[in-house]
């Protein structure tokens, strides 16, 4: 049986179409639609419930160790009131999860993981931990609402002053309109833009705070297309349990000056490599799909989608080494061979 | 949602119009085009093309998935809409208006559903 955040009345009161999700029940899209959403978020600002998330506190002297250990980034250098993306491998140097780690100070770390992943980490997690170190799941008191686009520093600063002034930054004890807040300056859109930590108790009121500003509720589906566009991995796509990261380009978050699970196994060079596709012929290469160059079978697509920037069919797939030096491949859709070329990724980037 | 009196449907979401001469047009409910979502791409058959009950005839891509359009009816293709391929919204704004194609020579029908029956299918789905 799915579960139901604390917005779970406000999505059906805002006419959103609620699909199973990592075991949630949450809504895809709201009446005006995934490109809609995609356009507001994009041009202006956009909000979406994102209280499936789990968090973990870990918390003691031997907590950063931990985190060292556990995954692949380096923490040393984290700052009190900043955050820092992490990939958490197994000794095979496939993935368990990738997460989010914000330092609230020394010995006090707040860890952000996927839902469809929560209860797998935890054990993880807790399996491997050593030392001195206080680890908790209090993903079911947290929910938490991102607000993204270029017009969310304007809707947040209605509320207040206190604004996190960097990319990866955060503030604690944020009050926005009387509610208590973690105010992150982090997204999965590609835009500038907030993640708002508050109790499943405030949520509700958070919720219509923002929807009193005019911003407008975005679902699951817009938020696929928006993070697809940025070139974002997901777990269960990118990364996984035969995926390793620096298979998928995110070597730049593998850091070698330390010992941790999956190191002796990253340290060799990937066979494969994430590349960028654009659809040339009509359709839209989805996950799975089978990519071909010079008739070869040489690799799959991770995660496909109709991207409603560029207003063409784009993918992420996964191929050989070799075959991601070509320019020209073929995407196998329902029986039919479509067209694709490699592009840059991200497919998008915001003007700064 | 919407369900024309004037129609005959398909438990597959499908509409059919007998115009009447032998010729049937078909198109995709208001439910299913507001189950799809944004719709971006159509797959037609050609002119000329012979379709069959229940099988497919074409597809429609939407953001979130790919749908089958199943045919009503045997028969053959006589003209298919050029307009809806490159304009796919019409089919999200306006789907009885945005006729997908016309068939012709019909030798078999499926069993079609009233506005009411149609109802009915929609609302246990």
């Amino acid at each position: 049986m799915e579960k139901k955040t604390a917005l779970y009345e406000m999505h059906e009161k805002c006419g959103g179409k609620i699909v199973p999700f990592a075991g949630y029940l949450l809504p895809v899209q709201y009446p005006k639609g995934i490109i809609h959403e995609h356009k507001q978020v994009r041009e202006h600002v956009g909000m979406f419930d994102v209280s499936h998330m789990g968090e973990f506190t870990l918390k003691g002297k031997d907590a950063l160790a931990n985190l060292n250990n556990l995954l692949t980034n380096n923490y040393n250098s984290l700052k009190d009131g900043y955050a820092r993306y992490g990939i958490m491998c197994y000794p095979d140097g496939t993935t368990v999860d990738d997460l989010l780690v914000y330092k609230k100070k020394d010995e006090d770390y707040l860890i952000v993981v996927n839902a469809s992943n929560c209860e797998k980490d935890y054990q993880w997690m807790k399996e491997h931990l050593f030392g001195e170190a206080e680890f908790r799941n209090i993903s079911d008191e947290v929910s938490q609402i991102a607000l993204q686009g270029p017009e969310a520093v304007g809707i947040i600063s209605q509320f207040t002053d206190d604004i996190p002034a960097r990319n990866y930054s955060f503030r604690e004890n944020v009050d926005i309109g009387g509610i208590n807040v973690l105010l992150s300056r982090t997204g999965y859109t590609g835009e500038d833009g907030f993640e708002l930590y508050c109790r499943n108790e405030d949520v509700c009121a958070l919720w219509q705070l923002l929807l009193d500003k005019g911003v407008e509720p975005c679902g699951l589906g817009a938020r696929d297309t928006l993070r697809l566009e940025a070139g974002m991995p997901l777990y269960g796509h990118e990364l996984s349990d035969a995926i390793k990261p620096n298979e998928s380009n995110l070597s730049f978050f593998i850091k070698f000056d330390k010992e941790f699970i999956g190191r002796s196994e990253l340290e060799k060079a990937p066979e494969r490599k994430r590349i960028g596709l654009i659809v040339t012929d009509k359709g839209i290469a989805r996950e799975h799909c089978p990519v071909f160059a010079d008739g070869k079978e040489v690799g799959f697509v991770s995660s496909g989608t109709f991207s409603p920037t560029l207003n063409k069919a784009v993918a992420m797939a996964i191929v050989s080494t070799e075959a991601a030096e070509g320019n020209e491949f073929e995407i196998e859709v329902r029986g039919r061979h479509l067209k694709a070329e490699k592009t840059a990724l991200p497919f998008y980037k915001r003007n700064k | 949602m919407e369900v024309r009196e004037e129609l005959k449907y398909t438990a597959t979401h499908e509409w059919v119009k007998d115009l009447g001469n032998g010729l049937w047009e078909v198109g995709i409910t208001d439910f299913a085009q507001s189950e799809l979502g944004d719709i971006v791409f159509i797959n037609l058959p050609e002119v000329g093309d012979e379709v069959v009950k229940e099988e497919a005839f074409g597809d429609i891509e939407s953001v979130k998935a790919v749908s089958d359009i199943y045919s009503p009816v045997s028969g053959t293709v006589r003209e298919i809409n050029k307009e809806i391929v490159e304009r796919t919204e019409a089919l999200n704004n306006a789907p009885y208006e945005a006729w997908l194609i016309r068939v012709e020579n019909v030798t078999d029908c499926v069993e079609l559903l009233d506005a009411q029956q149609y109802q009915e299918v929609c609302e246990h789905e």
